[in-house]
């Protein structure tokens, strides 16, 4: 039997590929497949007091849920600050990986070591530094009433969604440089030069021939920062007060001291759903926007 | 010498659906030089990866030397590969890559010290023990792939296309150096290559091979005198393919009827029945003669030249006859481009030169 | 290739200088001896650094991290150069799918992974501390490991390991003579980013320990005293000047040998 298994396992690149895999898999499969499965069940609960949990399935909390306006409009808010951090980073770090892919020629590595460098920091300290400078006590209102140039506290600077949208900007911008960076790098640049010489000018080669093989970058970057920042904690929490709050930190609260589990997982599992959603229509648009490429 | 040193029995290999070998038989004899030669994709590799022991196959059995090695890992099997990339471990110098496969022959430190001087020696690599892969010339590279397998003494080394990286010159030089190593060594090689003048000008005997099958396998000489088929006949040299149909036997030859041409009586060697109706003449360009003037060759045909190429050793004629639709290729060493001025020509064929084909 | 465009170079590094300038306030200011955070700076000091032998709050959170970080990194390196070799090396059946259960972690909000390990933990009836916290980090640096670890097995040259069998070595012995020195840059350039981003964690960290405060959650309870700002900036200062360096360990050992164009750092795309 075992003679047989050995010639098997010897013979098959699955069955050695699958017992590489396994650790990675019973990993993924224990700490979080069974454990979201766990928090998907805790939606169909009911917080009866403090400690105590009734577990017969109801879907009240989902409907709870949706009939909350401020869940709703955190949920919305979260998404929509997203959508706005994803673009506005998008839209500024393409120049620079640009730049690099195109006019670097020499130590491209050490221009993307260094891009990269401050995505290592701690996000809590990135965010943080963000504090410092916006703060009603922050360098630029400090410095700005030391000068004498006001009087009071610019306060629109802290505790907003520009803030929280200005320091996410600054915190994925590495998830947006690499991707794009990678896409653009890979064009050949004969394409770009084959366009020039059939007769078109700059900015339609950039629409006709860089634009559209940079794709696969761009939507890689949409994805990974907007799937992530949907659930931020950290920068609200730490920038937003109450106009920049974001749904995460009502998850929080319900785990924490409003203590209501269920709720937080219906709360969380919305936002898993959100991303899906978000996920599948990207790469279904990926899909038909790349079948001509590849 | 064993006849039958390494027998291939009734090999397949598939991954998926592809038939990358497909029910091959043959054997290999001791201390021969042996070609596996064909288009890529024909198979070769994976044959020669199955005799490394890199692939097992989907059914039949591998016999070294009388002792059945299917289920063997590579690791246990007394054969040794030169890869096509060399695959030098770029961490270590030549001559730890050199020791690297003795370690587990149980050889003592001064065994192993003279083996390695000894193979270094025998490739021409004195001198070079602590130089690092990446400080190597293609050339030496293969050197070092080449000491680092044969200094394990296998009974087969495996060579997969090891010249097809080096540049015509330095190719042509390995040839000669390979062909006189393995004599010297006595080694069988089995040699795998896509280059047909490689394999024919090296080996003992050639297994021409295409989509998983062996097409034809004999001495390089009779590979390109009796191509058994179309396909052989095309991969290797360069050839003029003629329709024909067959009319009656003679005994061992038979009487074909050559599309615009008329009847003849050609040597029959591939015993093809009169009943077979089409058939295919192949004539080589250098068996055919090219002249100003009319020859008593058996067949002679006016034609005018449409294009030349000149190869300095020899030109080939591009030929348009008023008989043969098909452009005729002839090639000589007497006449070059500047020989007719006017394109007027007469080419000959000596039947005895056309060999008669099965059409597929 | 194009020559010059002065336009993209001044966007270039304008946009270098809105990463770098905001992370460099933290240093900056935690040699300034007043209270407020401001331009021009008053005066010189190193109090705030001083300060930092004496919290003893401090170093048990700092001694938290570095056991965290040690068996997080050291585990998920090694779950990961297994299932990296995986997919580097084979084509199979079911091989998207894996490779996207994989990354999950890596993808989605890292709140969802807390409120989950979270939940689980607590019916299971466990107590939450730096146990609960270690798992969500090897889960969570698994991914980026992977990521790293791909980059690297992936030009690799597997006709060396088959070279290796054919030599007369076992499987063990390839592993141990040709593939682990080969891949040797990778798999410490792995442990040193998954290291740091354990270290760094911080959501993970906020749900699952109790009791027992990482440093991120030491410097988050700080963060919120004004008064003990200048001691945050100095912790923070040292953690930022620590991080780099060992990131630029990682990133240099990383592409030793590598060609000069892999430019990925370790984060790959898949398409």
């Amino acid at each position: 039997m075992l003679q047989v298994w050995k010639s098997f396992y010897a013979r098959s690149d699955p069955a050695k590929a699958y017992s590489l895999l396994s650790p990675a898999l019973i990993l993924v499969t224990l700490a979080m497949l069974i454990p979201l499965g766990l928090m998907l069940s805790f939606s169909f609960f009911t917080q009866t007091s403090f400690t105590e949990i009734d577990y017969s399935f109801t879907i009240t909390r989902y409907i709870d849920f949706f009939q909350s306006n401020l869940l709703v409009s955190l949920l919305i808010k979260s998404v929509k600050i997203s959508f706005i951090v994803t673009f506005v980073t998008l839209l500024t770090a393409y120049p620079v990986c640009y730049y690099i892919a195109f006019y670097v020629k020499k130590n491209k590595m050490l221009w993307l070591v260094l891009l990269t460098l401050p995505f290592w920091t701690s996000y809590l300290l990135r965010v943080f530094s963000w504090k410092i400078i916006l703060g009603t006590k922050g360098v630029i209102n400090s410095s700005l009433i030391n000068a004498g140039l006001l009087s009071e506290p610019l306060t629109f600077l802290m505790y907003s969604e520009t803030a929280v949208i200005i320091t996410l900007t600054h915190a994925w911008a590495a998830f947006a440089l690499l991707p794009l960076y990678v896409s653009l790098d890979k064009i050949d640049f004969s394409l770009i030069e084959a366009a020039r010489d059939l007769g078109l000018s700059r900015l339609e080669t950039f629409w006709k021939i860089t634009l559209p093989l940079s794709l696969p970058g761009i939507i890689g970057a949409i994805l990974i920062i907007f799937i992530p920042t949907v659930g931020d904690y950290v920068t609200p929490a730490l920038l937003g007060g109450t106009d920049g709050r974001m749904l995460s930190n009502m998850i929080q609260a319900y785990f924490g001291k409003v203590n209501n589990l269920p709720l937080g997982a219906a709360s969380a599992t919305i936002m898993l759903i959100t991303v899906a959603i978000v996920t599948m229509i990207v790469s279904y648009t990926t899909k038909k926007l790349t079948q001509r490429i590849s | 010498m064993n006849d039958s040193f390494i027998q291939i029995n009734e090999i397949s290999k598939h991954f998926g659906q592809v038939k990358a070998v497909d029910n091959v038989s043959f054997e290999i004899k001791e201390g021969e030089f042996f070609s596996l030669l064909g288009p890529s994709g024909c198979g070769k590799t994976t044959l020669l990866r199955l005799l490394a022991g890199f692939e097992y196959p989907t059914s039949g059995n591998l016999l070294l030397d009388g002792s059945d090695i299917t289920a063997l890992p590579p690791d246990k099997r007394p054969t040794n590969m030169v890869f096509q990339n060399y695959a030098i471990f770029p961490h270590i110098n030549v001559e730890k890559n050199v020791q690297f496969g003795l370690r587990k022959l149980g050889l003592t430190n001064d065994e192993i010290i003279k083996r390695v001087k000894d193979v270094l020696s025998l490739v021409k690599l004195e001198g070079y023990e602590e130089r690092y892969s990446s400080q190597l010339s293609g050339g030496q590279r293969q050197r070092v792939a080449l000491a680092r397998a044969l200094v394990r003494q296998p009974k087969v080394l495996l060579l997969d296309e090891p010249l097809g990286a080096l540049d015509k010159k330095l190719r042509d030089e390995m040839q000669l150096e390979l062909r006189t190593l393995q004599k010297e060594i006595g080694i069988t090689f089995v040699f795998v290559t896509h280059d047909q003048q490689e394999a024919i000008s090296m080996s003992d005997r050639v297994a021409v091979m295409s989509e998983g099958k062996i097409q034809q396998m004999s001495s390089p000489n009779e590979l390109y005198k009796n191509p058994q088929n179309i396909f052989v006949s095309d991969f290797i040299g360069e050839t003029n393919f003629l329709k024909a149909k067959t009319d009656s036997k003679d005994g061992e030859y038979i009487i074909v009827n050559i599309e615009d041409l008329g009847s003849f009586k050609i040597k029959n060697n591939l015993n093809i029945s009169e009943n077979a109706s089409d058939v295919i003449c192949s004539v080589r360009p250098e068996t055919m003669m090219i002249d100003k003037e009319k020859s008593d060759w058996d067949i002679c045909l006016e034609g005018k030249i449409k294009q030349t190429s000149y190869l300095g050793e020899m030109t080939k004629f591009y030929v348009e006859t008023k008989e043969i639709e098909k452009i005729i290729t002839v090639s000589s060493q007497y006449f070059d481009n500047q020989s007719f001025q006017d394109g007027k020509c007469f080419i000959s064929i000596n039947l005895n030169d056309i060999s008669l084909l099965n059409k597929k | 290739m194009e020559q010059k465009n002065n336009t993209l170079l001044i966007y270039t590094l304008l946009y270098f200088a809105f990463l770098y300038i905001p992370v460099l306030f933290l240093p900056i200011f935690s040699f300034n001896d007043a209270n407020y955070m401001s331009f021009p700076l008053s005066g010189f000091t190193t109090e705030h650094y001083e300060e930092m032998w004496e919290k003893t709050n401090l170093h048990k959170a700092l001694w938290a991290s570095i056991k965290v970080g040690i068996v997080a990194s050291v585990v998920s390196t090694t779950i990961a150069l297994f299932a990296a070799k995986a997919f580097a090396r084979y084509k199979f059946r079911g091989q998207n799918i894996s490779y996207g259960a994989i990354m999950i972690p890596f993808l989605i909000p890292e709140i969802i992974l807390a409120v989950a390990i979270l939940v689980i933990w607590l019916s299971l009836g466990f107590k939450l501390g730096l146990v609960p916290v270690t798992l969500g980090h090897i889960l969570f640096c698994t991914p980026f490991a992977m990521l790293i670890l791909i980059a690297r097995i992936e030009g690799f040259d597997f006709s060396l390991e088959e070279a290796s069998r054919d030599l007369g070595e076992n499987a063990w012995g390839t592993f141990y003579r040709v593939s682990l020195p080969l891949y040797l840059p990778g798999i410490i350039a792995s442990l040193l980013l998954s290291f740091i981003i354990s270290f760094d964690e911080f959501v993970l960290a906020f749900f699952l320990t109790g009791s027992d405060a990482t440093l991120p959650m030491y410097m988050w309870a700080q963060m919120r005293f004004i008064q003990k700002l200048p001691h945050v900036l100095a912790l923070g200062a040292v953690i930022i000047v620590f991080t780099t360096f060992i990131v630029l360990l990682a990133f240099w050992l990383r592409n030793l040998g590598q060609g000069k164009d892999k430019a990925e750092f370790g984060i790959k795309i898949h398409e």
